[in-house]
């Protein structure tokens, strides 16, 4: 019964794992009988050739682009980062902490130093640095172009290692194997998307291994690591609110469940203390740890853990359970009320910050539509599809409730924190799509999970039949264990050939992920947006270079003091190629600003020349479509300036521009909408 | 038409003031024919100029003196003297003629002198032919001076119908060659026709010295104005085999401004009618075998490029991203490797580059170009031969793998012209060991890497050397150690048995008793030996705490294979016993079977535990 639960589960989860895992996995196990003296060695040498292989893998995957097109930065955030890190190379690091960029947000400016995540940059550019020191003569765009890469290579490690701690090794190598391909992940890490996700989610994934890793050991070592680890996070992507949520919550659950133990005491006290410290040396985030709404059930669940374990004390003093009721009774309602005051008396004071819109619409998803018109019109920040799911996980999203499975029949700390790890990041996945990113990792683990659990049963089974087969024929049956031999040999012609089958299938499924992988990442990740590429009718391939074409218009012609107007999505792009000071870039800070030039877009011609002179605009740059047929122009966001307009000044209303509900741009469209610039 | 009357006037005015100092001739030399022809088809003015002169005097005469109006000089990118060969051959570069920057006293200040070296003196009555090249960089000038992106481009260009000379002029006529037969105007003087798109002055005769007569054409011209306002050649040579040449260009339309806006779907549409002043494309003309060209520029690669080549030539078709109108500027990197050997050679111990000097591209003036030629690490004895008169500095560079940076030699020119195309030589010196130096770096560079990989495998890195965790560890080293030798001996065993069990085959092939006896006696031998080991290792493993959790399986492992020791070796006493009795053989297989049963189970629990420990 057991053993046919365990097949069908094989079925539905041995989907897939690049080829050469699988391989792997069986050469291991025949080498295994082979060469039974030197075993360890060969299992060391195999295990450190498939994870340098898959270190490769993972880097030689993300070079599509380099190769389609050329070493490029992609995107428009990436211009950004790709910019401050050349001033940060060329000026040094004070000076960097320092910048004032006068270029961006006319006339405002923006304080660079305070309002970015630097880890990324001075990733970038200590890589470089080294690079020069050791006399290699490369150019900072080729270190920042191959940075995610990179990056991405050294996640498959820390995914193995992550594995390895919460499973075995083969779940780690799987798991290795699975991130590196994995097109969730390889999106945002291609070569030349050189953007805080890149290094994020290594950063990511390094402290919860190392997290995980402390809670394991108990060891100050390994939470300090995870401290330092965390500190690199909050250092290069905002996303690291999600590991100060998803800590604390981990250790309530572990709390909750009778778990609590003394290393995770120590585990989570150092790294939160050392952590929150740490994180505070970014002057992005600041006091946010202390201050700010989000980052306080952290600090409750610290709270706990100490009366946690002062009751432990204070139990391990008292004899006298009677007497601990009451106590327990006495401190539990005290703490709660002191620390329900306190959290009141924060909010209501203004000490505590409440918490922001983006976090609202991370729980809400229909939250940002109703409230902040500038969140919701980012596509990266629209709700998941499910086609976009399958894209990117592909056969992950069904060994993901296998694995899930396999964590909850082997109950551990470490179990209990990938599948809490899981859970939360599909939910946030599913709310927004650039969060699948977060959710690649947990996925890829316990994939993993699955798939080697189910190959490891299925291979043992071969083997003990084999053996068994081999005492057979030997000689003669029977002798003390003969009984139980006889109903392993009964069930064996129909056991061996099912394994087979299951694994054959695991072994299709798996390499029908490796190519699924390699095709959508050959196909739909690899370009660099600014550069558009299409088939000509005769096969050829014609490039679009529009965009730089302008861009470098506007830096070779153009006035150096000359201020650009355009919608908010081009800033990023026309400081770093344009040279030019822009009125509003991709980083939305200001939503005001934004609606001004929503309005100065919007309106009459006559009107938006006021606008436009008062906001001291020399060009304006308009992206049109229509001749090549590129559909994210200027047009297609047009609705968004509408609305984002509307948002701070009510004059533009968004049904001047539609007519009977309908958008339209051609003879038809609104007479307001026909008018306007 | 007011403008251009103007500028000829002060030309005029010039002139006239010369005229007024102009001391008698010098020599008595004259020119009895001139023969001029003005170039316009480009951007780029060139007169050539036939001059024969003729010693009228009695003193042999060895210079010729040429004249330029300081106007003109200013422009003056190059001016060239070759003896003459015949038409159609003038720009023969074998012999030209020594020309240099003179000041003859008693001339007229606002006039520039040449002077030209002969071959020979010129005796009384002796007349020698040459011809005089002058390139001018940026004598055109557009008029008007803004256009828009429809109109076409007019130039204006003045000289004089008459050639401006210190001596009498016998016979002379003058030539002008447009682009395109569309004139907007030009000075008619006498003797003036016009010819499709050539204009044909003269022939004059008797023309006393210094005579002038301003003409101004006024004509369209299409043709791209571009103008290097920085070019920088860097020239750097690998002596693994490549010269690798990344020039840096920073262009501008230097033609009619561009007024009004640009419509880019009017230019697509009709480029050439609303874009007939801009220019499109570039073609650079480079060396055969020429290999690895890349184009690109700050923000990043230049898609729209062709190269197409064969055996002799290698040209190279790079269009801007955007098309260059007037006062529009540009700027972007070409790049490419040309093999070693066809430009580097050796000389008496000496190596030296044989290189162009200038640009590849067609008609390109440059203001302002720099010539960077990197030498390899640890190269000396620098020197540079060049056929023109250039500044000159070093440099050092850091590249790869560099310590001390490579040398480089810098040649500056401003006014370079096409014609300055020639090639220029940099001798050095370079030692053939110094090539190895940087695979050594390299080597060196991995090995320290290993090394160091092994010395952290093999180095005792904590801290406290008497901590619990590190003592721990250290025990459950020498455990593991210890179990590894324990398997180690129950593999020996194990084989042992083997051998006794094929002694026993032996034996029922042979019936040879000794031989069987003997295999037994070594076997027990060693066996003995082997649990002595195994005592030994185990009392070690007793003794010590760490192995606690994995003792029992040790153990049971090790009374398993004492069972089995003693079961083979009551299984071939009983064997080679019925052998010495000669006992019914069915008997002694009968008792055999059973114990070989035992023997298999056995061996099978004791297998099964061997991988147990191990996978611990």
């Amino acid at each position: 019964m057991v053993g046919k639960t365990e097949s069908q589960n094989g079925a539905v989860k041995a989907t897939a794992a690049p080829a050469m895992n699988l391989e792997s996995d069986l050469f291991s196990n025949f080498s295994f009988k082979s060469f039974k003296l030197k075993t360890k060695q060969q299992e060391l040498l195999l295990r450190v050739s498939i994870l340098g292989l898959v270190y490769i893998l993972a880097f030689i995957t993300r070079l599509f682009s380099v190769l389609r097109y050329e070493s490029m930065i992609h995107e428009f955030d990436p211009y950004f980062n790709y910019r401050t890190t050349l001033f940060l190379t060329e000026k040094g690091f004070y000076e960097f902490w320092n910048w004032f960029d006068s270029e961006s947000w006319y006339p405002l400016g923006r304080i660079i130093g305070g309002t970015l995540y630097p880890g990324l940059m001075v990733t970038a550019a200590f890589i470089y640095w080294t690079l020069r020191f050791l006399r290699f003569a490369v150019h900072i765009r080729e270190v920042c172009v191959l940075t995610a890469p990179f990056f991405a290579s050294n996640t498959t490690v820390v995914a193995y290692f992550f594995g390895k701690e919460i499973w075995d090794s083969g779940a780690g190598l799987v798991a290795a194997a699975f991130i590196a391909i994995c097109p969730g992940y390889i999106s945002r890490s291609v070569a030349g998307s050189y953007d805080n996700e890149g290094v994020a989610i290594f950063a990511l994934l390094l402290t919860f291994y190392l997290f995980v890793k402390a809670v394991n050991t108990g060891s100050l070592a390994w939470a300090l690591a995870s401290a330092f680890g965390y500190f690199y996070m909050v250092s290069a992507w905002g996303g690291y609110v999600f590991i100060i949520n998803l800590i604390p919550l981990y250790v309530l659950v572990l709390l909750i469940t009778g778990r609590y133990s003394m290393r995770l005491y120590v585990a989570y006290n150092c790294m939160y203390v050392l952590g929150m410290l740490l994180a505070m040396q970014i002057r992005f985030v600041g006091f946010q740890h202390v201050q700010s709404g989000e980052h306080m059930a952290a600090m409750g669940v610290f709270f706990l853990m100490q009366v946690f374990y002062f009751l432990d004390w204070v139990k391990y003093m008292l004899s006298d359970t009677k007497l601990f009721q009451a106590f327990l009774r006495i401190t539990v309602t005290s703490a709660i009320a002191v620390g329900a005051l306190a959290l009141g008396v924060g909010t209501a004071s203004g000490y505590i910050s409440p918490w922001t819109g983006r976090f609202y619409s991370l729980l809400d998803p229909t939250y940002a539509k109703d409230n902040i018109p500038i969140i919701a019109s980012v596509s990266e920040h629209q709700p998941t599809a499910w086609s976009s799911f399958m894209f990117d996980f592909h056969i992950l999203l069904f060994l993901f409730p296998a694995g899930l499975y396999f964590c909850f029949k082997k109950l551990s700390d470490a179990t209990i924190f990938i599948v809490m790890y899981g859970l939360t990041s599909m939910y946030f996945a599913g709310v927004m799509v650039r969060l699948i990113l977060v959710a690649t990792p947990a996925v890829c683990l316990i994939s993993a999970i699955a798939v080697s659990a189910t190959i490891k049963n299925l291979t043992s089974l071969l083997r003990t039949k084999s053996k068994t087969a081999v005492a057979g024929s030997s000689k003669g049956t029977g002798g003390s264990k003969a009984s139980s031999k006889a109903s392993f040999d009964q069930s064996q012609p129909f056991q061996k050939n099912g394994a087979i089958a299951l694994l054959l299938g695991a072994f299709y499924l798996l390499s029908k992920y490796a190519t699924h992988c390699t095709w959508v990442t050959s196909e739909a990740y690899s370009s660099p947006s600014i550069v558009l590429a299409a088939r000509g009718a005769h096969g050829n391939r014609v490039i679009f270079d529009d965009y730089r074409e302008a861009y470098f218009w506007l830096r070779q012609n153009t006035p150096p003091d000359a201020k650009v107007m355009s919608w908010w999505d081009y800033g990023y792009q026309i400081t770093a190629m344009g040279n030019r000071t822009v009125i509003v870039d991709n980083n939305t800070w200001n939503n005001t600003h934004i609606a001004t030039v929503g309005r100065a877009m919007s309106s009459y011609e006559d009107e938006a020349y006021e606008i436009m002179r008062s906001l001291d605009v020399d060009y304006v740059l308009v992206v049109f479509g229509g001749v090549t047929g590129y559909s994210s122009d200027d047009i297609n966001k047009f609705l968004w300036m509408v609305r984002i307009g509307g948002g701070v000044f009510p004059v533009i209303k968004e049904p001047d521009y539609l007519v009977n509900g309908d958008y339209r741009v051609d003879k038809g469209a609104a007479p307001k909408m026909l008018n306007c610039l | 038409m007011g403008v251009r009357r103007k500028m000829a006037l002060r030309f005029d005015l010039i002139i006239f003031t010369i005229l007024l100092f102009a001391s008698p001739v010098l020599s008595d030399l004259i020119l009895s024919k001139v023969d001029r022809r003005i170039d316009l088809t480009s951007q780029i003015v060139r007169i050539t100029s036939t001059l024969k002169v003729e010693n009228e005097g009695s003193e042999p005469v060895s210079e010729v003196l040429l004249a330029f109006p300081d106007l003109q000089v200013k422009d003056l990118a190059l001016l060239k003297a070759s003896p003459h060969e015949g038409k159609g051959k003038v720009k023969s570069l074998s012999a030209s003629l020594p020309v240099e920057n003179v000041k003859p006293n008693g001339m007229p200040a606002a006039l520039t002198f040449y002077a030209v070296k002969l071959p020979k003196a010129l005796g009384k009555g002796d007349s020698y032919t040459f011809d005089v090249l002058a390139v001018f960089a940026h004598a055109l000038r557009p008029f008007p001076e803004k256009i828009t992106q429809a109109d076409i481009q007019l130039v204006v260009f003045q000289e004089s119908a008459f050639y401006l000379t210190p001596y009498v002029v016998k016979v002379q006529s003058l030539s002008v060659k447009l682009p395109e037969s569309r004139i907007e105007s030009y000075t008619k003087l006498e003797n003036t026709k016009i010819h499709g798109s050539e204009i044909k002055y003269g022939p004059y005769e008797n023309l006393p010295s210094f005579s002038y007569s301003p003409i101004v054409v006024h004509f369209e011209s299409n043709q791209p104005f571009a103008v290097g306002q920085e070019v920088v050649r860097e020239i750097e040579i690998s002596h693994w085999g490549n010269v690798q040449v990344t020039e840096h260009y920073k262009l501008v339309h230097g033609g009619a401004q561009n007024k009004g806006e640009f419509s880019r779907l009017d230019y697509q549409a009709r480029p050439t009618i609303r874009g007939a002043s801009a220019f499109k494309y570039l073609i650079a003309k480079m060396p055969p075998r020429v290999h690895s060209v890349y184009y690109r520029d700050e923000i990043g690669n230049i898609s729209t490029s062709n190269l197409w080549g064969d055996s002799k030539k290698t040209e190279l078709l790079i269009e801007p991203r955007y098309p260059l109108f007037g006062g529009w500027r540009t700027a972007f990197t070409i790049g490419y490797g040309l093999p070693l050997k066809d430009f580097l050679f050796e000389l008496e111990g000496n190596r030296f580059l044989n290189i162009t000097f200038g640009s590849p591209m067609n008609e390109l003036v440059i203001d302002n170009l720099i010539v960077k030629v990197v030498l390899p690490e640890g190269s000396g004895d620098i020197s540079v031969s060049a056929p023109f008169p250039v500044n000159q500095w070093e440099e050092t560079k850091l590249s790869h793998l560099d310590l001390t940076g490579r040398p480089v030699v810098v040649l500056q020119k401003t006014n370079v012209v096409p014609e300055h195309n020639q090639f220029f030589q940099v001798y050095y010196k370079f030692s053939k060991l110094s090539m190895l130096r940087e695979p050594f770096m390299l080597i060196f560079g991995f090995f320290s890497l290993f090394v160091a990989g092994i010395v952290y495998m093999h180095v005792d890195m904590s801290i406290s050397k008497s901590s619990a965790a590190y003592l721990a560890r250290l025990q459950w080293d020498e455990v593991q150690a210890a179990i590894q030798q324990v398997e180690n001996v129950i593999n020996r065993c194990l084989t042992t048995h083997d051998k006794l069990e094929a002694s026993l085959r032996d034996l029922s092939r042979t019936g040879d008793v000794q031989a069987c006896k003997a295999a037994r006696k070594a076997a027990d031998g060693l066996l003995k030996e082997l649990s002595k080991e195994l005592k030994l290792v185990l009392s070690f493993l007793q003794s010590s705490s760490a192995a606690s959790q994995i003792l029992p399986k040790v153990e049971e492992l090790v009374a398993k294979e004492k069972d089995l020791q003693e079961k083979v070796m009551a299984k071939h006493s009983t064997v080679v016993d019925c052998y010495e009795k000669k006992t019914g053989i069915r008997d002694s297989e009968n008792r055999v079977a059973a114990q070989q049963q035992k023997i298999t189970a056995l061996r099978q629990e004791v297998e099964n535990l061997l991988e147990l420990i191990d996978e611990i």
